[in-house]
């Protein structure tokens, strides 16, 4: 199945802003300026910034699911006007449907994306197999441990064998851990699969780990701080994790982070 | 029963919620068993305050006359016209309001079909419905027909707006999902919006099941000549109290029953839902 899939896309976003009206106050308020990225074709690039940056709205502008008001997304030098086929969305927790089983669950995308049944099935199944949880198919998510849900939220992007792998924090709601051997399963499958990946975490040390670059978005309103090209060989493994390089560049993009916490006006507004 | 106690051994051994071994027969009947007890021991009372001679016959029949005047009502005919009849009006009035789901979901969808029927759904749900009786005697006569209305009214608002409500709570993450996945309108509908409501529909459903029953006795009590409700007002008219909780006890039983089918469907239909915390 992984041979004939199709090659890792190239995704770019093109001075991205976001604004929106607060009737209520009688405001705009800005949550992106002017991002502009681009993930060539099979690069892992994560995304760090403070909380409420709009790193989650950045990667619904990606998929489709929101409209900038300035700026364009291309995915192969076409733009972006919805969700497509070739990008795949690896919610934060609790996106999973409850009332379907792991398996009802994995195939769903496909489903909705009007594969037919025989495929969907089967590349549900092997995807189930890839994050192992084979032995699970027919349990509800709510007999499954924390860890095992976001499994079988990675298996549903996954099974639609997408170009573009987009990911929200999908890792936050886990323990320790269970955190690490998910980062080092993705690592492996993002190793075996030509996929290009977008990543949005809070965890620094997350971020360098699995990235080839990271971007540092500031406090919002969310604007580029600092692109950093992760100098670390692949295939990574725990030693990459323990690496002093690694340790030394978590340093680093601390010290920025909490530079930009202490700059701009004070008050943090949760995202909605 | 005796079995259960005879192996003191394996009770001790099953006390435990969470033992692992399977739960003792009084462990896993306590509820059903508790209940009858309860229910028994009430009539029990009950039957020993009307022999006292405490209260008049005319006030409180008691419970073993209130049976064995069903079993002649029943062994007549009587009963089971009368149950005909209320049964015809309950069924129809109840089954034409089942089209409050896809009216509710279709309201609950689409924002502009809400703000032009919210009006009336709003009126009409908060207007007493005993209100329209004159009118729907009016308009339709003493008949069946004018029965199957007044349960039709009274069974379809909570229906619709439960239905509504399950609309309005669907999870903004699952239609973001099904979004990104480029669901079509229709799976969106079928796989996230329908699934979401089930729990909403069902409560609607028991609500339903009440305001219907009243609708029948009400109707009955106003113009009729057989019914449950008929019988009732009959009854209570002549001091025929034992025939008039006959009727009563029919009402609750049929109740009860549609209360349980009603259960076990949600039972199956929620199976994913994890289970509620049971206090002790």
């Amino acid at each position: 199945m992984e041979s004939n899939r199709p090659r890792a896309g190239k995704l770019e976003a093109v001075g991205i802003s976001l604004r929106y009206h607060q009737p209520r106050l009688d405001r705009w308020t800005s949550v992106l300026e002017d991002v502009s990225v681009t993930v060539r074709p099979g690069e892992f690039v994560t995304m760090i910034g403070p909380s409420g940056c709009g790193k989650t709205t950045f990667l619904h502008i990606l998929d489709g699911l929101l409209s900038p008001t300035g700026g364009t997304v291309r995915v192969d030098d076409r733009v972006v006007t919805g969700p497509g086929p070739e990008r795949a969305m690896v919610f934060q927790e609790a996106a999973l449907l409850p009332w379907r089983t792991v398996l009802g669950n994995v195939v769903y995308g496909a489903e909705c994306l009007g594969w037919d049944r025989e495929r969907a099935l089967g590349s549900a199944r092997h995807w189930l197999e890839v994050v192992g949880l084979r032995d699970v198919p027919r349990h509800y998510p709510h007999e499954l441990s924390g860890g095992m849900r976001q499994r079988v939220n990675l298996a549903r992007a996954l099974a639609v064998e997408p170009r573009i792998l987009l990911m929200d924090e999908p890792f936050s709601s886990v323990d320790a851990q269970t955190r690490e051997m998910l980062q080092a399963e993705l690592m492996a499958i993002f190793e075996r699969t030509e996929t290009t990946v977008l990543f949005v975490t809070h965890d620094i040390a997350e971020a360098i780990y699995l990235a080839d670059r990271v971007v540092v978005l500031s406090r919002r309103p969310g604007r580029i701080q600092e692109i950093v090209e992760v100098d670390l060989p692949r295939p990574r493994d725990g030693e990459a994790r323990r690496s002093r390089w690694l340790r030394d560049c978590e340093d680093y993009l601390r010290g920025l982070l909490r530079l930009t916490r202490t700059t701009g006006d004070r008050a943090v507004e949760p995202m909605r | 029963m005796p079995d259960a106690i005879s192996g003191p051994a394996e009770t001790s051994r099953s006390a435990g919620p969470h033992s692992g071994q399977p739960a003792s027969y009084w462990v896993r009947y306590e509820r059903p068993l508790i209940g009858l007890t309860a229910v028994g021991a009430i009539l029990g009372l009950w039957e020993v305050v009307c022999r006292s001679g405490m209260i008049k016959p005319i006030f409180l029949s008691a419970p073993s006359q209130i049976g064995a005047t069903a079993v002649r009502m029943f062994a007549s005919g009587e009963l089971v016209e009368h149950l005909r009849v209320s049964g015809a009006e309950f069924l129809m009035g109840y089954a034409l309001a089942l089209t409050a789901i896809p009216l509710g979901l279709m309201t609950g969808w689409y924002r502009r079909l809400n703000f032009a029927l919210d009006p009336f759904l709003t009126a009409l749900y908060v207007t007493p419905r005993v209100a329209f009786l004159p009118l729907i005697f009016l308009w339709i006569g003493l008949g069946l027909w004018s029965k199957v209305a007044i349960v039709f009214l009274g069974a379809f608002f909570p229906i619709c707006i439960s239905t509504i409500a399950g609309v309005r709570t669907v999870d903004a993450v699952h239609l973001r999902v099904a979004r990104s996945f480029q669901a079509t309108q229709r799976h969106l509908f079928f796989t996230i919006v329908l699934p979401s409501c089930v729990p909403f529909i069902l409560a609607g459903l028991r609500l339903g099941v009440g305001r219907a029953l009243l609708g029948v006795v009400v109707g009955e009590l106003f113009g009729a000549t057989a019914g449950i409700g008929y019988l009732i007002s009959v009854a209570g008219s002549g001091f025929q109290t034992d025939r008039l909780f006959v009727g009563v006890a029919v009402l609750a039983t049929f109740g009860v029953l549609c209360n349980e089918v009603l259960v076990r469907l949600e039972r199956r239909v929620e199976a994913w839902r994890p289970p509620a915390g049971v206090g002790q």
